[in-house]
Formats: C-alpha cells, sequence, structure tokens
C-alpha cells in the first residue's frame, strides 16, 4: 500500500510539473508557484520554534490592539510577563551609562557642564578607539580592541586576578549571537557521527531553535525540581550514555544562574561538571548573563572560568570553554542594545582562526553595544563624581528584584496546585501548576498542549501574558509556566493576587 | 587585510608615514566625514532622555527624539522591539517611505523585516534558502566583482556562487547573455534559486537602468530565481543623467503576472555614503511575493537593536531645513576629483562610479609584481595592496575579495575623503605607483 501511494504522489507531481511546464511555454514566463516553498526551503529552519515570543504572545499583542480600538475586556491591560525585558516594565536605566552614550552619540555635548567630569572621560575613551571618532565606523569583527581589554581586565578582577587576554575576548550582538556562533563552530558529522549538545531540561529556548536551525542533536539532562532545580551529574551522565547510541555528543551547556529555573549552582557543583565535562571530553558553554542576579541567602555566584582555574592546571590547560555575558540582563538590562561578549579558553588555535572568519562575516557587533559593554565592566570607581549615584541605582534594582524574588515564591506557594521553588537568581519564576485530569482532556480536545491552554486561558480572562512550560521543556506529565518577576512591585502584587484568583477558578471549573 | 596589520602599527615601528588610511571599506565616519547632527543629536536625546528639557538643543530634534522613544516599550532605548522585527512604528515609516519613493506602489509594513544591518538580513534570508548538497545544492546567481564579504557568507550558509561577470567595458553593466551563460554553467554542479543584484553596484557604482531592471526580472521569471536586490546605495547616486528605479517599482510596472508572483527581496541600510552610520547595525528588508508560510521563518530573525532602527527612521524621514546639500557638494567635488587623477596615472584605469562611495580601477601591474606575488603565493592585487600599506600607510581592497578572479587587477577604494585629505592621499598614492 505505501508503495503505491508513493508512486501515486510522484505521478501527481509530474503531472503538476508538466500542467506548469505547458502554461509556461503558454505565458512565456514560469507560472511555477513559488520558488521558496515550506518544500523547497532549508528544512532546518522549519523546526525552529521560540517560546518566548510564540503564539502566545502573538495572542497578547492582538488583545493589546483590541483593547485599544475599545474592545470590552474583563481588563484594561495586557502585562507582558514573558519575556526578560525589565525596562519595558518600567525598570529605569543607569544614569551614567545613558549619559555616556548620549556623548558618544554627539560630541558637542561634551562642551556642556551639566555632565559629570567623569562621564566626559568615557565617552572621549571611547570615541578615541572608534574609527573617525565617530560610534558610526566599523569596528573590527572582533570588537574594539580597548574594550576587549577592559572585559578581560573586569574577569581578571572578578575572577581574583586569574588572568584573562584580551584574545580571547570576542564582543557580540548580544549573548545569543556568542552562543550561536560557538555552535556553528562545533557542528558537524552526519548520522550517528552528528554532533550532540547536552541542555539542562528546562531550557532557555535560544538553544533549542539554535539546534534545530543548525540540525545539531539535543541532548537533554533533567534538572531535578524536588532539590531547587539542581544539577545531577548522575543525570548528566544517564543522558550522555543514552546519546551515545545515536549522535556524537561534543558539548554541554550550562545557564548559571538558570533560566527559567533561576537556580545559582553551587561551587561544588560546578567543579563536579567540569570534572565531568573533562572525564567525557566535552566542551563547555557556560551562559553566566545573569551573573550580577543572585538574590537567595547562602546563594553566591562562582564564574566557571574562576572554578577550572582553581581546580589546577591539569583541568585549566584542558578543559575547553566559552563564557558568555552580555548588557541585556543583572541591573542595567538594556536589551535593546545587543552587547554582550564570549571568552573563549583553550581553544585550539586553527579553531581560533575559523572563529574569526566566522565573525567577520557579519562585519562587527553594533558600536554602542560595544560602548556600553565598555562601560558596565569599567563603571565609576569610588573616587569619581557619578559613583554614588551609580551605586545607589545598582543597589536599588538588585534589591528590589531579590524582594520581588521572595514575594513571589511566597505567594505563589500559598495557592493550592501551585508549587514555586525558591527565586535564587535570574528574573524568572518557573512554578509547577497541577492541572485537573478534566482540563487536560480539554486541551487536547482543542488540539493544545495543556500548559499552553492554561496560559491561553488566563491572557484571555486576565491580561496577563506568561510563557507555557512546554517551550522550555519539562518533564513528562509535568506542567509549568514561566513569569518574569520584573513589572513593578505593586504590579506584581496585583498579577500575583490575579494568577492565584485564575488557578482557583481554573481548578473548580475543571474538577 | 586591514585586520592584520593596523596591530604592528600601535608597537611604534617607525614607518615612513604617521598614520594608516584605510579606505578599503565603504566607512564614511572612519575617513572623517562627520555623522548628520540632527541624527546624533535625537540619537543622544533617546539615549538620554533628560536631555528632552534641554533648551540648547532645537525643538524639532526634541520633539522628533519625544516621538521615537514613544514608539519603544518603556520608553526607552533598552528595552526590546516590541516583535522580533522590529518596532511596528518603524515597519510603518519604512512601508510610507517606500511608497512614496516608488511613486505610490504600495508597501505594506507586514513585509518589513528590521535587520542587523543588510549583510544580516542578507544571510538571514539566504538561511532560509540554503538546501540541498552537491548537485542539489541551492545556488545564487552573483555579480563579479560584488561585495567583499559577500563569497564567505554564501559558503558559510551552504550555497553555491554562480558567478557572472559585469562588463567593465560597459561601465560595469549586467549583461543578458552572460546571465544566460552563467546559468547554463551553474546549473550542472549546483540549483541556481536566486540571483544576487547590487544596485547601485558595490564595488562599482554602476546603476541599472529600466531596460536592464525590465530583462533582469524576466529573465530572473523564466528562470525560477529569486531576486535579491541589495540597493543600498541608492540615496547617493551622482552619475549625470542617472536615476535609481527600485526593482520593485519596476516589476510593478510589468503587468499584474509579474507583479503578483516574482519573488523579490530587497535589502537596505544606515551603513550609506550618505548616512554613513555603518557602526550601528541597521537596516530592513522588504519582501515581495514571499510564501506567507515561508515569512513565518522570519519571526525567528534574531532581534535588531533599537537605536539604529531609529536611526533609519530619521533617515528616510529628514527634516527639510538640514538637507545636506553641503554634503552632496562635497562628495561630488571629491569624486570627479579622484577620478581625474586616478584615470590621468600610468597604469590605472577607473570606469566612471555613478553612485555609492567607491571607485574600483584597474590596476596595471608590472610583469615583476605578478611574478613576485606567485613566488611569494599571493595574489598579485594582495600583494600590490600590501605594498602599498607598507610603504605609504594606505589600506585598500584587493579586487579579488570582491572576486575579481582573472589576470585584470583590481583595487577598492572609498573615494569619500574630506577635502585636505584628498590631496595628501592621491598625491602619496599615485607617487607610490609611479615608483612602483
Amino acid at each position: 500500500m505505501k508503495s503505491m501511494y508513493k508512486i501515486t504522489l510522484q505521478l501527481q507531481r509530474c503531472a503538476r510539473d508538466i500542467t506548469n511546464m505547458s502554461q509556461q511555454a503558454v505565458n512565456g514566463i514560469s507560472h511555477r508557484g513559488r520558488v521558496l516553498t515550506l518544500d523547497s526551503m532549508n528544512p532546518n529552519v522549519k523546526r525552529v520554534e521560540y517560546a518566548v515570543r510564540g503564539p502566545i504572545v502573538q495572542r497578547a499583542v492582538q488583545i493589546e490592539k483590541e483593547l485599544k480600538e475599545g474592545v470590552k475586556k474583563p481588563f484594561t491591560e495586557v502585562i507582558k510577563a514573558n519575556i526578560g525585558d525589565a525596562h519595558a516594565m518600567g525598570q529605569k536605566p543607569i544614569t551614567f551609562f545613558r549619559q555616556v552614550l548620549a556623548l558618544c552619540s554627539y560630541p558637542a555635548l561634551l562642551e556642556d557642564s551639566k555632565f559629570p567630569e567623569d562621564v566626559k572621560k568615557r565617552a572621549q575613551r571611547i570615541l578615541e578607539a572608534c574609527g573617525g571618532h565617530s560610534i558610526g565606523a566599523y569596528s573590527t569583527s572582533q570588537g574594539i580592541e580597548c574594550i576587549r581589554q577592559d572585559v578581560a581586565r573586569y574577569i581578571e578582577k572578578r575572577d581574583g586576578g586569574i588572568p584573562s587576554n584580551p584574545d580571547n575576548i570576542y564582543l557580540s550582538t548580544g549573548a545569543s549571537d556568542a552562543i550561536v556562533t560557538i555552535l556553528k563552530l562545533l557542528v558537524c558529522g552526519e548520522g550517528r557521527d552528528r554532533t550532540g549538545v547536552m541542555i539542562s531540561i528546562p531550557q532557555y529556548p535560544l538553544y533549542s531553535a539554535a539546534l534545530a536551525d543548525l540540525g545539531a542533536v539535543q541532548i537533554n539532562y533533567y534538572l531535578d525540581e524536588d532539590n531547587c532545580w539542581s544539577l545531577n551529574i548522575a543525570e548528566l551522565r544517564r543522558a550522555l550514555n543514552a546519546a551515545r547510541e545515536h549522535c556524537n555528543p561534543r558539548v554541554l551547556c550550562i545557564i548559571n544562574p538558570g533560566n527559567p529555573t533561576g537556580q545559582v549552582q553551587s561551587r561544588q557543583c560546578i567543579e563536579d561538571v567540569i570534572r565531568f565535562a573533562k572525564e567525557e571530553h566535552l566542551f563547555l558553554m557556560a551562559d553566566e548573563v545573569y551573573q550580577d542576579n543572585v538574590y537567595a541567602e547562602g546563594c553566591q555566584f562562582h564564574s566557571f572560568k574562576k572554578v577550572l582555574f582553581e581546580m589546577g592546571p591539569e583541568y585549566s590547560n584542558t578543559v575547553e570553554m566559552a563564557s558568555f555575558h552580555s548588557t541585556s540582563k543583572c541591573y542595567m538590562g538594556e536589551c535593546g542594545f545587543r552587547g554582550g561578549y564570549m571568552e573563549v579558553i583553550n581553544l585550539d588555535p586553527e579553531v581560533k582562526a575559523q572563529l574569526i572568519k566566522l565573525v567577520s562575516v557579519r562585519l562587527c557587533p553594533p558600536v554602542p553595544g560595544q560602548a556600553l559593554l565598555d562601560l558596565v565592566v569599567n563603571p565609576p570607581q569610588p573616587d569619581e563624581p557619578s559613583y554614588a549615584t551609580f551605586m545607589t541605582e545598582r543597589t536599588a534594582v538588585l534589591s528590589t528584584l531579590a524582594e520581588k524574588a521572595r514575594l513571589t515564591e511566597q505567594i505563589f506557594n500559598t495557592v493550592p496546585g501551585i508549587t514555586c521553588n525558591p527565586v535564587q537568581g535570574a528574573m524568572y519564576t518557573f512554578p509547577c501548576i497541577t492541572l485537573p485530569q478534566k482540563a487536560i482532556d480539554k486541551a487536547k480536545e482543542l488540539g493544545l498542549v495543556p500548559d499552553m491552554f492554561y496560559c491561553m486561558r488566563l491572557l484571555e480572562e486576565d491580561g496577563i501574558c506568561l510563557v507555557p512550560g512546554s517551550g522550555f521543556g519539562q518533564r513528562e506529565g509535568t506542567y509549568h509556566f514561566r513569569m518574569t518577576i520584573l513589572p513593578p512591585t505593586d504590579k506584581l502584587k496585583v498579577v500575583l493576587q490575579k494568577i492565584r484568583e485564575f488557578h482557583l477558578r481554573f481548578t473548580q471549573e475543571f474538577s | 587585510l586591514n585586520k592584520k596589520y593596523p596591530d604592528v602599527f600601535f608597537q611604534g615601528v617607525k614607518k615612513p608615514f604617521k598614520s594608516v588610511i584605510d579606505v578599503s571599506s565603504g566607512d564614511p565616519h572612519k575617513a572623517g566625514m562627520p555623522p548628520i547632527s540632527f541624527i546624533r543629536q535625537v540619537m543622544a536625546v533617546c539615549l538620554y532622555p533628560e536631555l528632552l528639557k534641554e533648551k540648547s538643543l532645537p525643538l524639532d530634534v526634541r520633539q522628533r527624539a519625544q516621538k521615537l522613544l514613544d514608539m519603544c516599550s518603556g520608553g526607552s532605548v533598552g528595552s526590546y522591539s516590541t516583535t522580533s522585527i522590529g518596532l511596528p512604528e518603524v515597519q510603518k515609516s519604512i512601508s510610507e517611505f517606500i511608497t512614496r519613493r516608488d511613486g505610490g506602489v504600495l508597501s505594506h509594513p507586514e513585509d518589513i523585516i528590521l535587520t542587523i544591518g543588510s549583510q544580516k538580513g542578507l544571510s538571514v534570508f539566504l538561511n532560509l534558502l540554503t538546501s540541498g548538497e552537491g548537485k542539489t545544492q541551492t545556488g545564487v546567481l552573483t555579480p563579479m566583482p560584488c561585495p567583499h564579504t559577500l563569497p564567505m557568507l554564501l559558503d558559510m550558509t551552504g550555497l553555491a556562487l554562480v558567478p557572472y561577470r559585469l562588463f567593465e567595458e560597459q561601465g560595469w553593466a549586467v549583461n543578458l547573455d552572460e546571465l544566460h551563460r552563467a546559468l547554463e554553467a551553474g546549473r550542472v554542479h549546483c540549483e541556481p534559486k536566486a540571483i544576487y543584484i547590487s544596485n547601485p553596484g558595490n564595488p562599482t557604482g554602476y546603476v541599472q537602468d529600466r531596460e536592464t531592471i525590465e530583462k533582469v526580472i524576466r529573465f530572473a521569471a523564466t528562470n525560477c530565481l529569486i531576486i535579491l536586490a541589495e540597493e543600498v546605495h541608492q540615496g547617493s547616486v551622482y552619475g549625470q543623467d542617472k536615476e535609481f528605479i527600485s526593482y520593485k517599482k519596476v516589476l510593478s510596472e510589468m503587468g499584474k503576472t509579474y507583479a503578483e508572483t516574482m519573488e523579490l527581496v530587497s535589502f537596505h541600510s544606515i551603513s550609506t555614503a550618505y548616512i554613513g552610520e555603518c557602526g550601528l547595525r541597521g537596516g530592513y528588508m522588504e519582501v515581495v511575493n514571499i510564501d506567507p508560510a515561508v515569512k513565518k521563518c522570519l519571526n525567528f530573525t534574531p532581534s535588531a537593536p533599537v537605536l539604529p532602527q531609529l536611526a533609519l527612521e530619521l533617515s528616510l524621514n529628514p527634516p527639510r531645513p538640514e538637507d545636506s546639500s553641503y554634503n552632496s557638494y562635497t562628495q561630488v567635488r571629491g569624486l570627479s576629483y579622484a577620478l581625474e587623477f586616478l584615470n590621468r596615472v600610468e597604469g590605472m584605469s577607473c570606469q566612471p562610479s555613478m553612485a555609492g562611495p567607491f571607485l574600483y580601477p584597474r590596476v596595471h601591474l608590472p610583469p615583476h609584481m605578478v611574478e613576485e606575488a606567485k613566488r611569494l603565493g599571493v595574489k598579485a592585487d594582495v600583494l600590490y595592496c600590501q605594498r602599498l600599506l607598507e610603504e605609504e600607510g594606505i589600506c585598500v581592497g584587493a579586487g579579488c575579495e570582491n572576486g575579481q578572479e582573472d589576470k585584470n587587477y583590481h583595487i577598492r577604494h572609498r573615494y569619500l575623503l574630506i577635502d585636505n585629505k584628498i590631496n595628501q592621499f592621491h598625491r602619496s598614492f599615485c607617487e607610490a605607483m609611479l615608483t612602483g
């Protein structure tokens, strides 16, 4: 039967081609349908999904339009707690950064006495490093040299003096750009030899999207929800061994602090991971964009590089690693600038040459983002005029986030059917929701994944936009959602309250 | 080339020149062209909104900045674009610009995708196109010479480069017979699915006339090719009696069958000769007649930075009093002077450039140079450029980077230099070649 079906398809295709050809003869041009269709396009791109901006967000945007047009709803605004965008939620930019950038944009303002001296000095230094003293000139593909030097110094200071070489620093268009670049270098092979990349479940969907686009094999390792989303070496080993049956595992990705789970890895855990990577000959990718977002008592950010070097030359001379940072999170929240960098450790020199080639194709990272990064790694010092304001602003942002993290965990845990792990760091909460069987059935009826169904209902009834846990990955049979803790505290309290009420209503409805 | 050498100079090594003049890329700011004040002032206010109250800044600057900030989430240029394909108001503004430019041919905001520069935009679209291997590998007809980053981009995206020669004797025109020849040759080893057009040409500066554009469209339609039209230098056309016409406009006037079926993507950016904001990394692509299901895949485009979207908006809607006739005057003056000089030098000939930032002269290299190059294992035009850099501190681009494969050696350099620099540059440049 199957072969008959195939032949039928082929005949149909031939018939179509013949029809097209005769039409072509008639028209003199090809009535081809399109050159670029789902069938003819890059098959990998078709498989790409990115839940953070996926269907639920599209519906949210639609609802916003409807509200604007005066359609009556049980709410007056859509609260977009789906994306980690601090400024969109009202967080204020750091004054010092914006002042320097304004001067870089329009240097005539250097004459303006309203700007402090340290702001002017920084701006002048950045402009001098730019071609033609303008942020509008291309920079070298690897990024402006003096900025890479500043990044290296920042890393050294952060890591207690462990040397960092500016040649190993690559500025990028947000951390995402650098992550995809490294993956491009690492993914190769065919069939059973195809590169496998280990990523945590739940994970930030940039990774799964990039792996789909590159046609790499995604190897899932599960974080332990019962233990505050901690990483378990036994689980890593299980995942790796299973994967070896069908691919060539070469990369291990860690997000620390975690997205969406917010867990901050202990030092011991990081050592164990490094040891594992060395034993199993894996390239480590350490996504550390939330390194300043650590809230929980007893938690501390340990950079992978620092731990690596403290484990001695046996590790620090051999383990290959790339760590990533950006200007989009922490206390800056400057997502719209697309600033970031990666530091590569123990990268083969020939591979490095290929890396330089790869980054040169996209010319250079946006210069304003590079300038901003320079300020982030080189903030006002205690003896400088802008220091006091800077520290006040920075502390305010981070302490507010810490407070919201606590509040979120506290309130969600009072809701029967919602369990929430402590938000140790980053900007999100990923609570587990218990869904009544009837709701699960209803979702299946509608062709929706159960947590998508839940989130869609929340959006329609309360105007709150979250991302269903299925977009990040979760253990079979469990359901979650990811909510950012970014709305201003008062609004967040309202949101938490509304979700609480919704959950109770929803559970009641499907009981 | 310029990536390796500048490092050497920072080490205090003695050279017969004080600093490197890099004219190998179309980067006006690097050469000293000042940015457009209005754009930079508005950007400064958007970056630091306290300046909205700054009376020393013109009122229209502050008003425009407020309008732009209102387009951003949370009123900040630091938030992500509301959609990954860009700020909706900027999409709308661009579509209105295109409609105006094309004399009323409608452009739709949802067909506009904001990019991180035209190169990145092209890369994203090419990634949709790429498929197959060996004989089924997707091919792209590519002009020779072409922008110097294009061959590498095609290679990295897994696409086959199918070269079609531009005719230097005709001012670097596109030749239909050559297109046919190239396509036939291409079909032997790959599956050509697209034709890349650079109009105005990069690096040649050639501006295609309506007749040429129509012929190319017909050729593409008959042969099932998508047109990728890079039209970045549309705003700097200065050749006598030359006018930029967009591929889309010509397409719209070729009748319903073409206008509603021909797949076309056009690229533009702020890295132009006029605006020159290359470092900001901003641009857009307009997709015409692209399959809606395929278009949806473009939603996964990496998000473009906000500041260049705003700069783009400003550049497409400039305020009247700021029309820089001064700038274009300087450009024209610079160009004809440079052209004259180049054509007077023994061993150099240069086709008049009609648009864009580059001059692309042919250099007749002495046989001893060609032999030396062979001995050293480098291409002769690369050796020439290396010598020029070492001896005069001037960095130009070698024609082979633009795909020039034959024995007709060329160099690529930007002519856009401010007045006093031109004298300096050309004197040493031409001296170098006479002694070369």
